[in-house]
């Protein structure tokens, strides 16, 4: 094959490219709003049936998490107990909890700083990501990183990062390492179609391809840059087709459909852990809160926020698996309970952690401290 | 002991490290199929094939960048820049992610990784090729910050920024490559990080000098001897962290410190030194410090204009004998 493009493109990708109207921002009218969620919802139907009932409830159980983590992060941000910046995930779990169902545990990811999703979809407890959120001992990285600096060392979740795009390289360097210890763990690499415009992206992608490295890039489309606007960002605005430039597989899929995510992610997982080859994989998605707590949404309209509401991820999910007669409601209403459970337990770990010791101002700056004071080798 | 040019005694330390460790690898641009642009990996290639010595495209940032991804699960990569100036390109991936990964992730990722290349003035390469930048990474903390003088410091130096499971700027100078000096042969041979080294034993003055000022200095130390003034040469070799205490215990013997450097002077290394011997060692000058720097200007084209901004034997001696309320 001399061009590495995707697969041809199933029959569900095939579908999707057709679809894509419902992912732009024109206006919509409640007739074709309605006509387009049925639509995706039968195709989202179609992909249930290979899939086992304890799959599909468990991405049930972590998208809901996900929702209820980040409704109850902004609530005690309000209240003050979360400092600095803080980028809620709502409406994208879609995405994190689509593609990293794909992955084995030992799978690298790393991501930008709206991470909380991706950490606890990655395996990380609900505890040690909103211990970091308060800032306490018990975070997942101390207390030193916070909401924008996750990291799990166990579950080969290699961080949130704070600077637009600086992950990609990095990822690029972690599928660099699995393929020069000649293992076949894959690196999923997290970012906003923001970060597209960095050099970053382009140099990464670039030897990516160039060194056949198994990294899967993708970019989560949520349409905003902060407040600014993919079409007053970006010249060439389909980002799967940038993969054609550095001769790279690349998939658009859509974000609201976390099995249309998780079929894709799996094709670009095979591609890197067989052959050692990347993929772009440019996710449409939406976040229905502003960038961060701070920012007043002035602008984009009330109406297209209701119109990516409709296509809710976890609403979408929920029924199709209902219509489908996959879970009943006593089976949700269950799951919905343990969700609850799970964050007013995360909350009260993080309330009752102990902030982090002063001593630990001056540890981990080295792993190997020198002290020349101390140094008489001479 | 063998003679030997930095150039090669810095091959030596890569090649030996390359051969000790599996996990090491360089990449960088031309450092294989070119030998290198200065030939500082001569030969490695063809030694150690085209996995563990590689050819990077022009892509500081995104080689830099991958460099430590590849650090955080478990290689220990050196990233060569043809020169530092270009590491310009790459210093969002050396200071927000090399420096602060320790610290960010609460311990659990340590970035073993050396960025090394030739910094300094080099010769009639005008602005954008011939600037000292040391200051600015030895600002950060997460960083080691290395600057040899002598052909064995830069061996046993660059292997213990190897080993060393921190990130390492490794600042070479590009006219010393071809500068020669005695190297043991030892592939056990290193220096330790953060020791100064005093280059020459003095009484009446103190010249702290790096990387191009060394050889400088020690030939004003002789010029000066001829004229009855005994100079002290120390080389911290290590900017980040600074042994200090070797300089402020040479400033109480002396009693008397002239600073040598090439970079700009406004918040450079010397500001630095002459700060904290202004903090711990005030009651033992007898003059103040002096600082001898880069003049503040882009460095010119013209070789005359050049020869004006680099510190020469002439202009040290000045300062010495300022310090020395000689003349």
């Amino acid at each position: 094959m001399s061009k590495q493009t995707a697969e041809p493109i199933s029959a569900a990708g095939a579908e999707e490219k057709s679809s894509t109207s419902v992912l732009d921002a024109s206006e919509p009218d409640q007739k074709t709003l309605g006509r387009e969620r049925n639509e995706a919802k039968e195709r989202q139907k179609s992909r249930l049936a290979a899939m086992d009932r304890d799959t599909l409830l468990n991405i049930y159980h972590q998208m809901l998490l996900i929702r209820r983590f980040e409704e109850k992060s902004a609530e005690v941000y309000v209240a003050g107990k979360i400092g600095g910046f803080c980028h809620l995930y709502i409406g994208q779990e879609a995405v994190a909890v689509g593609a990293l169902s794909a992955l084995r545990k030992d799978d690298y990811v790393i991501t930008s700083y709206r991470e909380h999703g991706h950490a606890i979809a990655k395996g990380m407890s609900p505890e040690s990501v909103m211990a970091e959120l308060y800032g306490k001992a018990t975070g997942c990285s101390k207390g030193k990183g916070g909401s924008m600096h996750m990291f799990d060392k166990e579950v080969n979740f290699l961080g949130g990062h704070g600077i637009v795009g600086g992950q990609i390289p990095l990822a690029t360097g972690t599928a660099f390492g699995s393929k020069y210890l000649g293992t076949d763990q894959v690196t999923l690499c997290f970012f906003g179609e923001a970060a597209v415009n960095q050099g970053a992206f382009h140099e990464s992608l670039n030897m990516a391809q160039l060194w056949k490295l198994p990294v899967i890039y993708i970019c989560e489309n949520n349409r905003y840059g902060m407040g600014t606007s993919l079409e007053r960002a970006m010249s060439l605005q389909n980002v799967a087709q940038k993969g054609d430039a550095y001769d790279m597989a690349s998939e658009f899929v859509d974000g609201m459909d976390v099995l249309a995510v998780r079929e894709a992610t799996m094709r670009a997982v095979e591609r890197g852990r067989k052959d050692y080859l990347p993929t772009l994989l440019e996710i449409r998605t939406y976040r229905f809160m502003g960038h961060s707590m701070s920012d007043p949404g002035n602008y984009r309209t009330r109406a297209e926020i209701e119109k990516y509401q409709e296509r809710d991820p976890i609403n979408l999910f929920v029924a199709s698996l209902k219509e489908e007669k996959i879970v009943d409601d006593k089976a949700l209403k269950r799951i919905d309970e343990e969700v609850k459970q799970q964050v007013e337990n995360a909350v009260k770990f993080a309330e009752e952690s102990p902030y982090p010791a002063p001593e630990e101002l001056y540890t981990d700056i080295y792993a190997n401290p020198i002290d020349p004071s101390k140094n008489k080798a001479r | 002991m063998p003679i030997i040019t930095i150039r090669e005694a810095l091959n030596q330390a890569i090649r030996e490290e390359l051969a000790r460790d599996e996990r090491v690898f360089l990449m960088g641009e031309e450092v294989a199929e070119y030998d290198g642009a200065y030939k500082v990996t001569k030969g490695l290639l063809k030694e150690f094939g085209p996995k563990r010595v590689i050819d990077s495209p022009i892509t500081e940032l995104g080689f830099a960048g991958l460099g430590v991804g590849a650090a955080m699960v478990g290689l220990r990569p050196i990233i060569e820049f043809m020169t530092f100036n270009f590491s310009i390109l790459a210093t969002d991936q050396i200071i927000n992610s090399a420096a602060k990964m320790l610290y960010m992730s609460g311990g659990q990722f340590n970035i073993p990784i050396v960025f090394r290349g030739p910094s300094g003035s080099a010769f009639q390469v005008s602005s954008q090729h011939s600037q000292a930048i040391e200051s600015w990474y030895a600002h950060f903390p997460g960083l080691k910050v290395v600057m040899p003088s002598t052909a064995a410091d830069a061996k046993g130096l660059l292997k213990s920024a190897i080993r060393d499971d921190d990130p390492v700027i490794f600042m070479e100078q590009e006219r010393m490559y071809g500068n020669k000096g005695e190297v043991p042969d030892d592939p056990d041979f290193t220096i330790p990080l953060g020791v100064a080294d005093v280059k020459r034993e003095g009484t009446d003055v103190t010249i702290v000098a790096r990387s191009l000022m060394v050889p400088v200095a020690l030939k004003a130390a002789d010029k000066l001897q001829e004229q009855g003034v005994s100079c002290e040469v120390i080389d911290p070799r290590t900017i980040r962290p600074l042994d200090i205490d070797t300089i402020i215990d040479s400033v109480k013997k002396t009693n008397r410190v002239v600073l040598a450097e090439e970079s700009h002077p406004i918040c450079g290394i010397n500001a630095e030194i002459s700060t904290q011997i202004m903090e711990r060692a005030f009651d033992h000058l007898d003059a103040p410090v002096k600082r001898v720097s880069g003049i503040d200007v882009p460095m010119p084209y013209a070789k005359n204009l050049e020869n004006l901004v680099v510190p020469d034997v002439d202009r040290l001696i000045a300062a010495v004998k300022e310090v020395a309320y000689l003349d």
